[in-house]
């Protein structure tokens, strides 16, 4: 297995690694919106959903260990390409100028997903390991975007979504060596519509679920 | 009649590789709009010589945009700010009267500065020798168009052995990535069949050679591609990153 640690440890192993994780929470983010969408049907819609997913039983743990792990390897992969390139460079230029390469997103990685990090875990706090012995999920929900605090936070926390997302779909496709003149253009239009769907989607539900239901 | 423009240079000036560098101002006077920004270096050189100081040391070779010999990052950009162009070809009509113009060196862990302007790109040429190569055995040359290659894979292949190494792409790359450079050497040889035997070994080879030097990593911001005097693509880069997955989990070498 030594061959697979040098191909994986070298820069574009790693780089890999960020690609496949990367794509996966796309892919998450898919469903989890699919599922979010019952919020919009109404109480029992949303109750029901959430009902039926924890009916799966061990298969949603499973799931959960699957997530648990690739964000494992997508952070501390990402944390040592930050630090490497960092270190790259040991005396910075005194002048800065972007030659027009970078975007919002590119510049912004590591810190949009260290804010990510973040803002996971407090969600995760929030709504997964709540107490759910005397409210329902939708109570949860309901009671924490009654708070101007909490709506602020997640709004904030999905347009750190989008902005990482808008530079990490076509990024990842790159990585995987899938840049052909015929679908690139495809490619990076395709990123910057899923990247506003998460600011926009994601973003919407706490102004609907404070101002609206 | 020439016109002719006044400008202020920050100049870094550094004595040795591990002594502290500063930028030193200098007033550049009457420096006419034809002179290459070479040329006017070289008359701010020839000043500072005759009253006795060290001129700024700085790398050039053929002054025609095609030895990768020249470059240092002017105002922030790698080779100043025209595209598709090299320092030497930089003129400076593209100037304007009053302006102050930073002059760095490329700044990456494994471009060591030698003296002001100066730094060691010998890490490129050990990257070369990590993979950059084809091996033929001696022989009678193969007749003419023996081997069909299509029009398409040799303008790709010429576009890709377009780069001079000269550096640039380190020097622009928020990462110090050398990945630009690396991609166009892989894939000048991956493109045409003298390179597809080795296909797999140089694309580890190259790649682990860089990571060894102390390259950073790339993260796709492209400011490789908008800064390289030579204009090449990052389709280079996914054509590496293709050819070193495929070495890596597909060929037999380790």
């Amino acid at each position: 297995m030594n061959w697979l640690k040098n191909t994986l440890g070298s820069s574009v192993g790693k780089k890999l690694m960020m690609a496949l994780t990367g794509l996966s929470f796309c892919g998450f983010l898919t469903v989890h919106f699919a599922g979010n969408l019952t919020l919009f049907r109404g109480k029992d819609a949303f109750n029901g959903y959430a009902g039926h997913l924890h009916s799966l039983g061990s298969l949603i743990t499973f799931a959960e260990f699957i997530l648990l792990s690739l964000a494992a390897v997508h952070v501390l992969t990402g944390l040592t390409l930050f630090y490497q390139n960092l270190s790259a460079r040991p005396k910075r230029y005194m002048v800065n100028k972007s030659a027009g390469g970078r975007t919002v997103g590119s510049q912004t990685m590591p810190y949009t997903g260290l804010l990510l990090l973040a803002f996971i875990i407090f969600h995760i706090q929030n709504f997964h390991l709540a107490d759910k012995t005397h409210q329902t999920i939708y109570d949860i929900v309901s009671n924490s975007f009654a708070q101007p605090e909490y709506v602020i936070v997640y709004i904030l926390a999905m347009i750190i979504a989008a902005i990482h997302v808008s530079h990490g779909f076509w990024s990842a496709f790159q990585t995987l060596g899938a840049n052909h003149p015929k679908y690139m253009p495809l490619i990076k239009s395709v990123g910057v519509v899923f990247s506003l769907l998460v600011g926009a989607g994601f973003g919407f539900i706490p102004i609907y679920i404070s101002l609206i239901a | 009649m020439t016109k002719t423009i006044n400008i202020t240079l920050k100049v870094w000036r550094q004595f040795g590789p591990d002594v502290k560098g500063r930028l030193e101002t200098y007033q550049a006077k009457n420096i006419s709009t034809d002179m290459s920004f070479l040329e006017m270096l070289d008359v701010i050189n020839e000043q500072l010589t005759l009253e006795g100081k060290d001129p700024i040391a700085f790398d050039h070779d053929c002054r025609e945009g095609i030895c990768g010999m020249c470059g240092s990052v002017v105002n922030g950009r790698a080779h100043g700010p025209e595209k598709g162009t090299t320092l030497c070809q930089l003129h400076m009509r593209h100037f304007s009267d009053g302006d102050t113009v930073v002059i760095e060196p490329w700044r990456s862990r494994a471009f060591k500065i030698i003296k002001d302007l100066v730094v060691d790109r010998s890490a490129f040429d050990q990257i070369i020798q990590a993979g950059g190569y084809v091996s033929v055995n001696a022989g009678g040359a193969p007749d003419g168009n023996a081997v069909p290659i299509s029009q398409e894979n040799a303008e790709k292949a010429m576009d890709a052995a377009a780069c001079i190494g000269c550096g640039a792409c380190v020097a622009s790359c928020p990462n110090a990535s050398a990945m630009l450079f690396v991609s166009a050497k892989v894939s000048q040889l991956a493109l045409l069949p003298q390179g597809k035997p080795e296909a797999a070994e140089r694309a580890l080879a190259m790649v682990r050679k860089m990571d060894d030097l102390g390259f950073g990593n790339c993260t796709n911001e492209t400011e490789c591609e908008a800064d390289c005097p030579k204009e090449i693509s990052i389709v280079n880069i996914a054509r590496l990153n293709r050819e070193y997955l495929k070495a890596g989990f597909l060929s037999s070498v380790i």
